[in-house]
């Protein structure tokens, strides 16, 4: 029998501990690679995310508040921009496309953003994909009142083709404030995995022309999604210096990357408090290990004492120890998974509904590997102390029972 | 030819208040292979202690114990631990086994510090012990005079030269200490295993033919009753 086969025995003997420590270590360790990889994963996804654009072109105000409004369908828009201010970026020979957006309405908590055909038709929201419809759809009639809507919205609001439904003022919703007009579900897109996916895309004036918006701001927009030319990267410079440093009307949030980034620099410090609350749950886990078998010792001087009288050396109890409390720590880890999967896919669900941010949680990240390898050298480590008590026990005075 | 040789043997332990108290102290003493033999002597009179010098367990404080030729006294611990697992079959009052493991596993345990565990031979001793029906059934689930049977087969299972036995049937029943004797007796026969039992039960002393006085051969416990 092998030093495995007797920590096997030790770890069936002791069941009921040998559980619950390594569930313990299995909501440490889920929790451990449930932080890392949403923190991770939002954290690029948050600043990868860009609609296929570059920069985003608003009022003059916050460019972070910009970048959430245009781009991920968050906040409120700082104000709006006139139409020449489009006309005059679209035209710019830096420009490849100039995209209008409009917000101020909701159908039910959904925000509806008006804008333009090309968004859909000449935009890539990723590197060669362009929006797609579900069967059976269509795109809106810029002069009609047609809305595509998002997959997430259509399958929340089970919106279909056919359906119509009246648009409430505001970007929060409130029953009272309901719009006379009525609007015709054309179309609904194909899953995207953007912030797209939550919205209600309706033609650009259905949002500038809705009753009771200000008939003075009819023809103003939110916010322009800029794609540069191939190659313009000096460009991005050169309409950042003119918009944010010699005007003060307008806002350019350039490189959209960039300034998510920023978000994430800002908040580093809870970064890292989250990531020394896993640091010190990691050790709490370890200590857990270390108690449970340490409490045990007692118990079992018998056991080392006759796996000594049967020849078995001082080391050879210590390894059997040292392995066992590894064996614990692999054993949770283990188990890990299945509550990272959990945890990730319920977290996952809630930022998905909240932003249209998709995470994956079967995607890899070295978490998974490093996360147990840790946890098992720390289990390791944290069965140490006993197998020094168990490497110690004394033979003779152990081998009689307690009477 | 003698397996085992002692000299000189003394073991003393300290006490409470500090100063030593001899347990051991045993001018020589011998054994031939394949012999067997029982050592009487009363409960406190130091039979265990001696055995354990014998079985490495505990170094002596000075003698000499030769062992199959090989110095147990003057062996470092490791060398002592392979020594035993190679050379002893130790079989104990309370029969010391793992409660963790099955009868088969006990078994194949006793072989795992030795030769190496060989599940045939683990099965053919307990089939020889009576116990072929019970290979997993845990020590729990046994009568005391059956666990003793799976602490006889794991004292066989790493083919000893020399068993020591402990009051082997200081736990068991009228009946079931005869059995159980009888039994340790032939099984070291049939494996060629020297025999050195301890007991203070005259009927189980009564079984052999070569019977020493422990209380005589230990002169630490003869100088403490005259005192």
């Amino acid at each position: 029998m092998t030093i495995g086969g007797i920590v096997l025995r030790s770890l069936r003997q002791h069941a009921l501990s040998t559980v619950v420590t390594a569930a313990s270590v299995a909501l440490a360790g889920g929790l451990l690679m449930s932080v890392w990889v949403v923190k991770q994963q939002s954290q690029a996804t948050f600043t990868g995310v860009n609609a296929g654009f570059d920069a985003v072109l608003g009022a003059r105000g916050s460019k972070l508040q910009l970048v959430l409004n245009a781009i991920f369908h968050l906040e409120a828009s700082p104000g709006n921009l006139a139409w020449q201010d489009f006309l005059d970026i679209q035209e710019d020979p830096n420009v490849e496309l100039a995209i209008p957006l409009a917000v101020g309405d909701n159908y039910r908590g959904y925000r509806l953003v008006g804008t333009t055909p090309e968004l859909f038709h000449k935009a890539e929201y990723a590197p060669g994909k362009h929006f797609e419809l579900q069967a059976g759809g269509d795109w809106f009639d810029p002069g009609r009142r047609e809305a595509v809507v998002g997959d997430f919205v259509a399958r929340k609001m089970r919106l279909k083709v056919g359906d119509t439904f009246h648009p409430f003022h505001g970007l929060i919703f409130d029953e009272k404030n309901q719009h006379s007009e009525t609007y015709v579900v054309i179309g609904a897109l194909k899953p995207s995995n953007t912030p797209a996916d939550r919205v209600i895309w309706i033609p650009l004036a259905g949002i500038q022309r809705m009753s009771g918006h200000d008939p003075n701001a009819a023809t103003d927009v939110s916010a322009v999604l800029v794609k540069l030319k191939a190659g313009s990267a000096i460009a991005g410079f050169q309409m950042d210096m003119m918009y944010n440093k010699q005007g003060n009307r307008l806002t350019f949030a350039w490189p959209i990357g960039r300034v998510m980034a920023d978000l994430f620099d800002k908040i580093g410090w809870f970064d890292r408090v989250l990531t020394l609350v896993c640091y010190l749950v990691m050790l709490v886990a370890a200590g857990s290990i270390l108690a449970s078998i340490y409490n045990s010792m007692n118990e079992r001087r018998r056991e080392f004492a006759i796996l000594r009288a049967l020849g078995a050396r001082r080391a050879t109890v210590f390894s059997a120890i040292v392995l066992e409390a590894a064996a614990i720590a692999a054993l949770g880890m283990s188990a890990a998974f299945g509550i990272y999967l959990g945890l990730v896919t319920f977290v996952a669900g809630i930022i998905r509904a909240q932003t249209g941010v998709v995470l994956d949680p079967f995607s890899f990240n070295p978490v998974m590997l490093w996360s147990p390898a840790a946890f098992t050298a720390l289990g390791a480590l944290s069965g140490v102390v006993p197998a020094i008590k168990a490497y110690r026990t004394d033979v003779a005075s152990n081998l009689t029972p307690p009477s | 030819m003698m397996l085992l040789e002692i000299s000189d043997l003394r073991k003393s332990f300290l006490t409470p208040d500090g100063s030593d108290h001899c347990v051991v102290n045993v001018k020589s003493f011998a054994l031939s292979e394949q012999a067997q033999m029982a050592l009487e002597g009363e409960s406190g009179s130091g039979k265990t202690t001696f055995l354990h010098p014998i079985a490495g367990i505990l170094k002596p404080d000075a003698g000499r114990i030769v062992l199959a030729g090989q110095e147990m006294s003057a062996l470092k611990e490791p060398a002592r631990d392979r020594l035993r697992a190679t050379t002893i079959g130790y079989i104990f009052q309370t029969f010391n086994l793992l409660q963790g493991y099955t009868c088969l596993e006990n078994v194949l345990l006793g072989m795992s510090f030795g030769p190496g565990a060989d599940r045939n031979l683990a099965e053919k001793l307990l089939k020889r012990v009576g116990l072929g029906q019970r290979l997993a059934h845990y020590p729990r689930q046994l009568s005391s005079g059956q666990q003793q049977r799976v602490a006889v087969a794991r004292a066989l299972a790493n083919n000893p030269k020399l068993v020591l036995a402990d009051e082997p049937t200081g736990n068991l029943d009228h009946k079931s200490a005869r059995e159980s004797l009888a039994l340790i007796r032939e099984a070291c026969r049939e494996n060629e295993a020297a025999l050195l039992l301890v007991s203070h039960d005259r009927e189980v002393l009564g079984q052999f033919e070569h019977v020493g006085d422990f209380h005589k051969m230990n002169r630490a416990f003869a100088q403490e009753v005259e005192t």
